[in-house]
Order: structure tokens, then sequence, then C-alpha cells
């Protein structure tokens, strides 16, 4: 139970110190949410490649995400994805209701005030997609993004590692609603 | 048994190379990248198929008049024009090489290719041996140094790899 806790508490470390360094202005502000999710990339790529090792080949795309949905999440967060849809031309989007790495933030609307300053400027949800091209976003900006999608990188470069590492080249946005639940996009790109 | 073996990446570009008898590495890397287009015929067919533990598991490519090829890796050997005829037919004489065959979630294969002449290398040992090159990749795979598509260069897997060969001559 205790081995939960320790990489919470390590992912909340690690964007609190990237937070801090874009405040001391070494690196452009869209970069950051890109550094986490390529990290998050890296580890992805190497914890499927753990976990698919006494697995069946997988037989098509669906039956792809459905393992990242079932196995890879069980093993990463200790529970399902709870709601999969898709439109059957390439977009997923996996619901998690009680996303683990969230749980410990106030659930409410406290960290979601800060949202509607940047809302206007984009015209709709804030994804983050959006803050992956750099410079779209001024430093007061970043700095009053709602926290939650801070955290929600680092899970969404999980993702596209992993689907990645299993021949399945993608995008994969987060946007959060209600704390703790949170919804990961995924739009599958063809070659 | 394993006479050679290799690592190939999604890309059909091999990461990891090994094989024993060093004056004939070319034929090896050839004979393996013969074997690629076995695989890609055995991984296309297998889609059709039930999903099943033993997909991973690819088995004997195919037999030839002279060598008998596992696909799991690809070997890439230089050959001189001159004296390849004679080491093909030295070997062909002295030789009959099996290939074996295994490919991985991720795309990853592996080629093992054994002397035959030791007819008491059975389906279970290969698997095994199988069953330990996807341990050793794994655990090259989650490096943090590694980056997915270097070559390998882990002193780890290499040790892995030469106790395979040695157990096998």
């Amino acid at each position: 139970m205790a081995d939960e806790a320790l990489f919470q508490f390590l992912h909340n470390e690690v964007i609190q110190y990237i937070y801090k360094s874009s405040e001391h202005g070494e690196m452009e502000n869209g970069r950051c949410i890109t550094k986490l999710e390529n990290m998050g990339f890296r580890v992805g790529q190497g914890l499927i490649e753990r976990f698919t090792k006494d697995t069946a080949r997988f037989k098509d795309e669906l039956d792809v995400m459905k393992f990242i949905c079932k196995d890879f999440w069980t093993c990463v967060f200790k529970k399902q994805i709870d709601n999969l849809r898709t439109n059957h031309q390439g977009i997923y989007v996996l619901q998690d209701n009680k996303f683990r790495l969230l749980t410990q933030l106030s659930a409410g609307k406290q960290y979601l005030e800060h949202a509607p300053k940047v809302r206007k400027r984009n015209g709709g949800k804030l994804t983050c997609q959006a803050l992956f091209i750099p410079g779209q976003l001024s430093p007061h900006e970043w700095f009053s993004l709602p926290l939650s999608l801070q955290y929600l990188a680092f899970t969404c470069g999980l993702v596209r590692g992993g689907l990645s590492n299993l021949g399945v080249k993608s995008i994969v946005t987060a946007e959060v609603s209600v704390m703790p639940a949170c919804k990961f996009q995924v739009m599958i790109q063809k070659m | 048994m394993a006479v050679c073996i290799a690592v190939i990446a999604k890309e059909n570009y091999p990461l990891y190379i090994r094989s024993v008898p060093v004056q004939n590495e070319l034929k090896f890397h050839y004979t393996v990248h013969t074997s690629l287009d076995v695989v890609e015929e055995k991984i296309s067919a297998v889609g059709k198929a039930m999903a099943d533990q033993r997909e991973l598991y690819l088995g004997l490519l195919y037999p030839t008049e002279d060598y008998k090829v596992y696909p799991s890796h690809m070997i890439i050997v230089y050959y001189t024009p001159v004296c390849m005829f004679f080491i093909l037919i030295e070997n062909i004489l002295l030789y009959r090489h099996t290939r074996y065959g295994y490919v991985t979630n991720s795309k990853v294969k592996f080629v093992i290719v054994a002397d035959s002449s030791n007819t008491s290398l059975r389906d279970n040992e290969i698997r095994s041996m199988f069953r330990k090159l996807h341990n050793s990749f794994t655990d090259v795979m989650c490096n943090p140094f590694y980056n997915p598509g270097d070559t390998i260069q882990s002193k780890a897997f290499d040790s892995m790899v030469s106790a395979m060969m040695v157990q096998a001559s």
C-alpha cells in the first residue's frame, strides 16, 4: 500500500520543481508541460515492454486500447478506467472518475476558479495540447492555469508512450471537469 | 546450441547481433536478414488467428537445404565474394543450422540461429532461451539511460547471451 504514496509524492515534487524552474525564466512556459509529457512518454515505453511480456499478441487498435484501460491502468494506478468511448474513427475517450493522482488535491471549485481566464482566450475547453505550442500562453496565464492540468501531463505522456511502443501513433490530451474525475482523449494518427 | 543471436528493432534494423564462430559472421548476418521475410509473413498471418500466448513464439522459420533458420534476430554480415563460396561449401558439409523466431508485442524480433547437429535441442529449450532474451531485453528497455532505438550495449545482456551461446557449443 505504501508504494502508491511514494509515486504520488515524487510526481508532485517533479511538477513543483519544473514549475519553480520556469519561474526563474530558465525555459519557455509552454515547455514545462512538454517536459512532463516527454518524461511520461519514456516511462510509458518501458512500462509497456514489461507489462506486455507475457500477454498475447494484440488483434487490433481496440484491443490495444482495452489493454491500456484495464491491465495497464490497473498496474499503474491500481484501478481500471471507468469508461471507454470511441467513435470508431480513431478517437478514444478514457474516463476515470477517481483519478489517483488528483484525489489529494482538493475536490471542488477552488482551483477551477483560475480556469476562466484562460478559457476566454482559447474560447473553449482548455486541453494539454494547446499548451504544447510554445509561446501560446503568457507567464501570467501559465501560473494561473488550473493546477490539475499540470498534474495530468505526465499521465498523458504515459499513455502516449505506451501506445507508441505498441505501434500506435497518437496524441493524448486531458481535461478535468470535476475533480478528481478526468478524461483522457486519445487521437490515433494514421500513417 | 545457439550459434548466433540477433535482436531486430521494429524498423527492421539490428539492435544487437552476436555469433560464435566469428569467421562466418557474414553468413549469419545474411541468413538472419533473409529470415526477416518469413517473420513478416508469419506476423501478418497470425493476425487472423485466435489470440494465443504462443503467438509471440514463431518457431522454426523454414527449412532450407543447407540451413534452417529460426527468426528471432537479424545479423548483418559482410561477405567477400571469393571466400564466401568456400565458406558456404564448408558449412553445408559440416553444419546444419536451424533458425527460430520470436516477436514481442512491441514488434521487436529475436532470431536465434542454432546448430542442428546437436539434435537434443528441443522446443522447450528454445522457448526458454527466448524467454530469457525477452526478460533481458525488457530490463534494457527500462534502463533510463537507454534510448529506444540505440544499439544494445548492456553488459548484463552480453553476459546472458554469452551464457546461451556457451551452453550450446
